[in-house]
Order: structure tokens, then C-alpha cells, then sequence
């Protein structure tokens, strides 16, 4: 049982890697990785909601819609608890830790739109042998991978600035070609779980 | 043209409310009218397997079907084994069976058996290998999956020969090929397990 | 009306390449990588986003009047995942084989954020017939993209296009542009080449 969790977490985090192999969160990927500072904020914040929005999701896709054949309204359900959560943990954790706030504070608001999210716990939800031990485990270790994932990538680009790059690839293009060779590096990871 | 009604509790919690009173009723129209459609769209695949598997035959499997535990608890890794017959009489066994150590995860494949326990056939009915290495597991990618075809597990090791079997593995898809061996492996288990005098009629 | 008849064209056409969702917004990024390991299956994602842009923007359009706006956002994401999942029953029922092709990036359709930023910055705030317009404009650029990408990738990739063997290869095909990396690394250079084209037609 506790190496089947840890092959869960491993292949979450390394081998079937979110971001690099899945192509989920591209957004925030990009879109906040310029300094390694904001991207740890964005993973933090990302690690943390995605592993509650799964716990629940997986709680209401089991003793709610299966058991009331709602399956199709999943979708609709889905998106909406991961907002409302999103709205929840901005307000609970501005009154409890600010200075936890400050961290992740604006980061917040932005995840209810990172698919990451919605499709871990869409994943999560679809994998018919997970239990909700496994279920919350595959979160965690899905948040771990999108963090490791969009760390090295923001300082890599972070030392990219330095750099001469041919005009025309210039930004963003050739922040995808160190994606593509992050990417091939993870493909080393196969087998490995 | 920015909204015209205020945002006051009463507002938003009917605006709401009827928003998605009408999304849930619009979705439930279309969920009753696609249901049927979704339910044939996913037999006529596992109808299309049984074909390709089975030798020649006149009954609905389907309709006959069973379900048997595997070695892995849980109800989503019960075995369906689907008893084929013609005049009567029983001509050959699939078997829906799976594994769990695929590249991508889980698959799961159907597999044909005659009565004396050689394969027919097999094919894999879904499935997450890579494109252009695990996926040519696929019969419709490679030759793999046909290897096994008249081959019976009492004699030929379902195992890839690095590991010290018969099968060949794909090149570069040592992986995709150990589970496919496995998902096979647990059928043949459980065909060896199954009383065929059952499926013989009168 | 002359001039009232271009700005519809305008609508319509920006989409396409000057404000391209894929290679100048850089919007949708994740079922542009995740689905295009082929032309058609690019191609059918497409098609399939184009359809809850435009129906979703000509409901918004008609509703955003009546929303208060605090809620607005909530209402606007149950109008967008109601038509998704319109989508995903009927591309399951009526072609499976797309269904399982495209998988998980169906229902992500909802947080593509090229369709709840159309809603919030377009439809909320134009008429009917404009947003309409502006549904099937930048789902046409989109679908364009979604097709080139797969099309560049199944060539390179696979020696196909369209699932018809063009005989290029003597067996496989450079693997690794139909895997996770080559997906990547064609995206990038067709920002490059995209942002170059959107400079050589507007800003001179």
C-alpha cells in the first residue's frame, strides 16, 4: 500500500509531469515564470489548491452525482467548486495568515482559469482505481511536479535575459525552446514508475 | 453597455439561481436524448473486439456475459468474460481483461480463447502509450498484438524475451509489451480458473 | 452603412492573424499543445472550441444587460461549461473516435481562457450580431492554428497528413515531433513566425 502511493506520487510528479508531458497549466507556465520569485508564489498557491479542489471533487463526484446519475453535469459542478473554493481559501487565508496572504495572495485569483487544476481533478475523478487516499496523493504530487516544473523554468528564463537570442526569437519562442528541452529531459524519467 | 442591475444580495443570488436552473434543465434535455447514442457508441466498440477476437459466432455475448474477481480487489478490476457459441455449441472465450503497468496507466484488452485454451486473438480497446512507440501495441499500428494469435499460453511464456519468454517485444516499448504480456497473463489465469461445461448448452 | 459593413469584416477577420488567440495572444495554450498530435484531431478541438465561443458569446451577449455584476463572472462560466458539456455528450455519442482522440482537453474547454476572455472583454459589451462575429472569428483563427501545428507536426512526426501517407519516410517518421518535446518546439517557432507576419502586415 505505501509503495503503491509512492509509485502514484513519483509518476505523478516525474514521469507523467503535468506540465512538460500533459500539456496542462501552460498558462501560468508562461505566463509567470519571468522571475523565480513570482513562479515559487504560483506553485505554492497551486499545490495547495489543487489538492483541496480534488479532495472535494472526488468527495462530490462519489457520494453525489454517481449516486444521483448526474455524471454530465460534472463539468458545470466542477468549475464552479474550484471558483468558489478559490474565493473561499483567498478570504479564510487573508484573515488567518497574512503574511501567507501576501505570498500567495494574488495568485490566487488566477488559478480558478489554470486547467491544471480542473484537470487533475477531472483525472483524478475519471481513474476508477483510486480510492481518496490515492486521489488526494496523485494531487499532491501533480502540484509537486507543476512546481518543479515551472521553477526550473523561471530561472532558466531568468538567465535567458542576459543572453544574445536571435531577433525573431526573441520572448516567448525562446522560452518554448527551453520548455522543449526541459521537456526532453523529463522523458528520462520514463520507467522510472 | 455595463450591466443595468445593481449587484444587491437579492439580485445576485436569482440571477444565479435562474442561470443555472436553466443550464441544468438545457443539460438534462440533451443528456436523455444523447444517452442511448453514447451507450451504442461505446458497446459497438466492444462489439467491434468480439469480432475481431472470437472465431465466427451466432449468440450475444454480451447478453451472456459475466463477471469474474481478478487478483486485484476492487469491482473495477473484475474480468467480463463473454462465452461465444455457434449451433449451441461453444467455440471460443473472451476475456475483458487489463493492466496496471502500462506507460500511460491502465489499459485494458479483450482477448479471444478456443476451448482449449489457445489464443485467438487480442486487441487492446483503450488505451495512453505514446504515439509512435507504446501505441503500436494497437493492431492497427503494428503487428504486435498478432504474435499471439494461435499461440497457447501452456507452452508459449507470456513473457518478453529479455525477461526470458517468447514474445517479441516493440522495439523501444519494452514497457507497453511487459503489460500487454500481463493483461494476457491475468486472462489466461482466469480462463484456467473457469468451468467451460457451464457454457455448454444442455 | 459602407463604413459600418467594413468594421463587421474587421470583427471578423482580426482574429485570424492581427490578435490570433494561439500565436500573438498566446491564449489556450494547453489544448493547442495537447491535442495537436495530428492535423484532424487539431482540427476537430478546433471545431469544437469555435462552437462554445460562438454560441457562448451570443448568449452572454444577450444576457450580460440583466447580470448584476458581481456575479457576473459565475454566470458567465456556467453559460460557457453548459455548452461544453452540449459538446462533450454529443461528440461522445455521435463520434467517438474524436472523443477519445481529444479526452480530457473536452471538458477543459470551459477554462480555456480564449472563451472567457472573449465573453468578458467582447460579448458583455457588444451586440449580438458583433459577437457572433467575433465567436467565429477568433474560433476560425484558432482552428487554423490548431490545424497548421497538427498538420506540421503529423508531417514531420509521422509522414502524414490528414492520416494519408505522403511516403517520406522509409518507416517511422522523427519520432520525437508527435511527442511532448517536438510539440513544444514547433509552438515556438511558430510564434516566431507569427509574430513576425502580424509585424510585416500592421505596424508598418
Amino acid at each position: 500500500m505505501g509503495t503503491n502511493l509512492l509509485i502514484i506520487l513519483i509518476a505523478a510528479m516525474l514521469v507523467n509531469n503535468i506540465v512538460l508531458t500533459k500539456f496542462l497549466g501552460l498558462c501560468p507556465f508562461v505566463g509567470v515564470s519571468r522571475k523565480l520569485s513570482t513562479a515559487a508564489g504560483m506553485a505554492g498557491a497551486v499545490i495547495f489548491v489543487m489538492t483541496l479542489a480534488t479532495i472535494i471533487t472526488w468527495l462530490i463526484q462519489e457520494y453525489v452525482l454517481k449516486v444521483y446519475d448526474l455524471l454530465y453535469l460534472r463539468t458545470i459542478v466542477f468549475i464552479l467548486v474550484i471558483a468558489a473554493l478559490v474565493q473561499m481559501v483567498e478570504i479564510i487565508v487573508k484573515k488567518v495568515s497574512p503574511p501567507l496572504y501576501q505570498a500567495l495572495g494574488i495568485y490566487l485569483p488566477l488559478i480558478t482559469t489554470n486547467c491544471a487544476i480542473l484537470g487533475v481533478a477531472i483525472l483524478a475523478a475519471d481513474t476508477v482505481e483510486f480510492g481518496l487516499l490515492e486521489a488526494t496523493v496523485f494531487a499532491i504530487g501533480n502540484g509537486l511536479g507543476f512546481a518543479l516544473a515551472i521553477i526550473l523554468f523561471s530561472a532558466i528564463r531568468e538567465k535567458l535575459d542576459l543572453n544574445d537570442v536571435p531577433e525573431g526569437m526573441e520572448g516567448v519562442p525562446i522560452a518554448f525552446v527551453v520548455a522543449t528541452i526541459l521537456s526532453l529531459a523529463f522523458m528520462g524519467f520514463a520507467g522510472l514508475a | 453597455m455595463a450591466s443595468k442591475v445593481k449587484s444587491t444580495l437579492f439580485s445576485m443570488t436569482l440571477t444565479l439561481l435562474i442561470v443555472t436552473a436553466v443550464a441544468a434543465g438545457l443539460l438534462a434535455i440533451v443528456y436523455k436524448y444523447t444517452k442511448e447514442p453514447i451507450k451504442e457508441a461505446d458497446l459497438k466498440k466492444q462489439k467491434l473486439a468480439l469480432r475481431q477476437v472470437l472465431p465466427e459466432f451466432d449468440n450475444n455475448p454480451i447478453a451472456e456475459s459475466d463477471t469474474i474477481p481478478s487478483d486485484i480487489q476492487g469491482s473495477s478490476f473484475d474480468l467480463v468474460v463473454f462465452p461465444a457459441k455457434k449451433d449451441g455449441k461453444l467455440v471460443g472465450i473472451a476475456i475483458k481483461t487489463f493492466t496496471t503497468k502500462g506507460f500511460g496507466g491502465r489499459f485494458d484488452v479483450m482477448v479471444g480463447f478456443l476451448p482449449d485454451g489457445t489464443i485467438y486473438n487480442s486487441m487492446v480497446l483503450n488505451h495512453q502509450e505514446t504515439p509512435g512507440l507504446g501505441d503500436k501495441i494497437d493492431p492497427e499500428k503494428s503487428d504486435f498484438s498478432r504474435q499471439f494469435a494461435g499461440k497457447n499460453p501452456a507452452t508459449f511464456r507470456l513473457k518478453v524475451k529479455k525477461d526470458g519468454g517468447d514474445v517479441d517485444a516493440i522495439t523501444a516499448a519494452t514497457i507497453s509489451s511487459r503489460a500487454y504480456c500481463d493483461a494476457l497473463q491475468r486472462a489466461y489465469n482466469a480462463f484456467k480458473s473457469l468451468d467451460l461445461a457451464k457454457y455448454t448448452e444442455n | 452603412m459602407a463604413e459600418q459593413k467594413t468594421n463587421r469584416l474587421q470583427i471578423f477577420l482580426k482574429g485570424i492573424i492581427k490578435e490570433n488567440p494561439t500565436f500573438v495572444m498566446l491564449l489556450g495554450l494547453c489544448p493547442t499543445l495537447g491535442t495537436t498530435t495530428s492535423a484532424i484531431n487539431g482540427m476537430g478541438m478546433g471545431l469544437a472550441t469555435l462552437f462554445v465561443l460562438t454560441m457562448s458569446n451570443l448568449v452572454i451577449s444577450l444576457i450580460a444587460p440583466y447580470i448584476p455584476d458581481k456575479v457576473r463572472i459565475p454566470s458567465y462560466i456556467v453559460v460557457i461549461a453548459s455548452f461544453v458539456t452540449i459538446v462533450d455528450l454529443t461528440l461522445h455519442a455521435y463520434a467517438p473516435e474524436l472523443y477519445k482522440a481529444l479526452g480530457i482537453f473536452i471538458p477543459l474547454i470551459v477554462v480555456n481562457c480564449i472563451i472567457l476572455g472573449r465573453a468578458e472583454a467582447f460579448a458583455s459589451k457588444n451586440g449580438v450580431l458583433d459577437s457572433i462575429l467575433d465567436g467565429l472569428g477568433v474560433g476560425l483563427g484558432f482552428t487554423l492554428s490548431l490545424t497548421v501545428l497538427g498538420a506540421v507536426r503529423e508531417i514531420l512526426g509521422s509522414g502524414k497528413i490528414f492520416g494519408l501517407n505522403l511516403h517520406i519516410y522509409q518507416g517511422d517518421g522523427i519520432l520525437v515531433f508527435v511527442l511532448a518535446p517536438g510539440a513544444f518546439l514547433v509552438l515556438a517557432y511558430m510564434i516566431a513566425l507569427g509574430q513576425k507576419l502580424k509585424k510585416r502586415m500592421y505596424d508598418e
